[in-house]
């Protein structure tokens, strides 16, 4: 009972809230009523999602300055990221919102009193869910905006964005190569087995990453809390950090150990820590490990449309398709689509842009026995 | 220095002239066609996955599986290779 199920179903949570102002959030009409106030139940519900870890962002047609130096008046303007508040279609606005934050349509809801741009958003962008003005206040109960679990991540979901959205803009003024500027960064990485009471993030982040989920096989909570107590198993926590701040637990490996050969069941890191190699850190840090017991790399696979980057951190790795008599200890992928990688691997010189702290592996696997 | 795009109209020389170019915009140094990219610490990982995408859109391949090998990547004239070499194969 080790394997995964597969992610044909997943939960769809929605990541992010986009929201309309005008007779939505607030009642009336900002250019004919310069004190707006929100609507009761608004701020209540604002608050509640963001303590759940659900992003907020506004599309509204107004004049920016006026909207935004209202919503700081409400004490409200903090709960949003990336507020698109112009002219031009909401549609735009929320696609950008989206390609921004690096979610899935299917992850971004958007909420406006008028028909009429609800279907502009719905017909150009069909995935996105749109809900009336009239939803508000049953929104928090609705299952799509009600993650299973809520942990100190969630909480400070919303901030952690905010802090990277300052390092991006450090680094788009940053004129140097990239390594250059990861090293100023002061970049750490945490791997560290998971705990009980990890596991409730690691949950999360495995709903919640669909970019960079290596293998396309969900691991419920129920399975992954049966593998903490697996000696042949390790799960994973990789957690990071920088000098803006924590960007919280960002990865998961799950590897079930065999005398010859370490089998990376899932490698998920979150779209966040894309750009800072997260994914190739950990490869390469397997790499090493797995070198120095003496063992193979085998690592299951599926294409998506969307961890295009993890194909390419497994292959820049070094892992391909391989005749190896090492993957004969393993089930065949039960899954169709899944491919399974090979890597022999070699020693690794430590990564050059972050500090990494990492548990030793090789002493647990062998000998192999229950 | 005009790359045409039409299909089909890519030497050697152009290719590695529009590699080359991609390169030197995004690092802010010139590379000769056989130093290798990931040794000098120039080149993150994430720069990597822009060069697939880079090359997948400019010269109109698709770069998957075994291609994917960090060794096609390492220099201009390796990619130089590895494209043309797709382009004769996906045409």
């Amino acid at each position: 009972m080790t394997e995964g199920k597969p992610v044909s179903e997943p939960p769809v949570a929605v990541k992010c809230l986009v929201w309309d102002l005008d007779n939505t959030l607030w009642r009336g009409t900002l250019l004919e009523d310069d004190e707006v106030l929100p609507f009761e139940v608004v701020r209540d519900v604002i608050t509640t999602l963001d303590e759940r870890g659900i992003l907020q962002s506004i599309a509204s047609k107004n004049d920016h300055d006026h909207a935004w130096s209202r919503l700081q008046a409400l004490g409200l303007a903090d709960y949003f990221v990336l507020p698109h508040i112009g002219w031009g279609p909401k549609s735009t606005s929320v696609r950008d919102i989206a390609e921004r934050l690096n979610f899935a349509h299917r992850t971004m809801a958007f909420i406006d009193d008028q028909p009429a741009e609800r279907a502009e958003v719905a017909y150009q962008l069909p995935e996105v869910r749109c809900y009336s003005a009239e939803d508000v206040a049953r929104l928090t109960a609705l299952p799509e905006f009600s993650p299973a679990v809520v942990t100190v991540d969630s909480r400070q979901r919303r901030t952690m964005y905010q802090s990277g959205f300052r390092r991006d803009a450090e680094r788009a003024g940053f004129s140097g190569p990239d390594e250059e500027f990861l090293r100023t960064l002061d970049i750490r990485m945490d791997i560290a087995r998971a705990t009980e009471r990890e596991l409730s993030r690691v949950e999360e982040l495995t709903l919640r990453t669909s970019q960079m989920n290596a293998t396309g096989v969900h691991y419920s909570d129920a399975v992954l809390r049966g593998l903490l107590t697996d000696p042949a198993h390790e799960v994973l926590v990789i957690t990071m950090a920088d000098r803006f701040g924590p960007h919280g637990a960002v990865g998961i490996v799950l590897l079930e150990k065999h005398p010859a050969v370490w089998h990376l069941k899932l490698l998920a890191t979150s779209c966040r820590v894309v750009s800072y190699g997260a994914g190739t850190t950990v490869l390469g840090w397997l790499a090493d490990r797995a070198a120095h017991a003496g063992v193979h790399l085998a690592a299951d696979f599926r294409r998506t449309d969307r961890n295009r980057m993890m194909e390419v951190a497994y292959r820049f790795a070094g892992f391909a398709e391989a005749d190896c008599a090492c993957t004969g200890a393993l089930a065949a992928p039960g899954e169709e689509g899944v491919e399974r990688l090979h890597l022999t691997p070699a020693p690794q010189p430590p990564p050059t842009t972050l500090r990494l702290t990492a548990p030793e592996l090789a002493d647990a696997a062998l000998p192999h026995s229950r | 220095m005009t790359i045409s795009s039409e299909p089909g109209s890519h030497t050697a020389e152009t290719v590695a002239q529009e590699v080359q170019r991609f390169l030197e915009q995004r690092t802010q140094q010139t590379w000769d066609p056989d130093t290798d990219l990931f040794s000098t610490g120039a080149v993150s990982s994430m720069f990597a996955m822009e060069l697939v995408v880079h090359l997948e859109s400019a010269f109109e391949v698709v770069i998957s599986g075994p291609d994917l090998a960090l060794d096609n990547f390492r220099t201009v004239n390796a990619m130089t290779a590895m494209v043309l070499r797709l382009r004769e194969a996906q045409r």
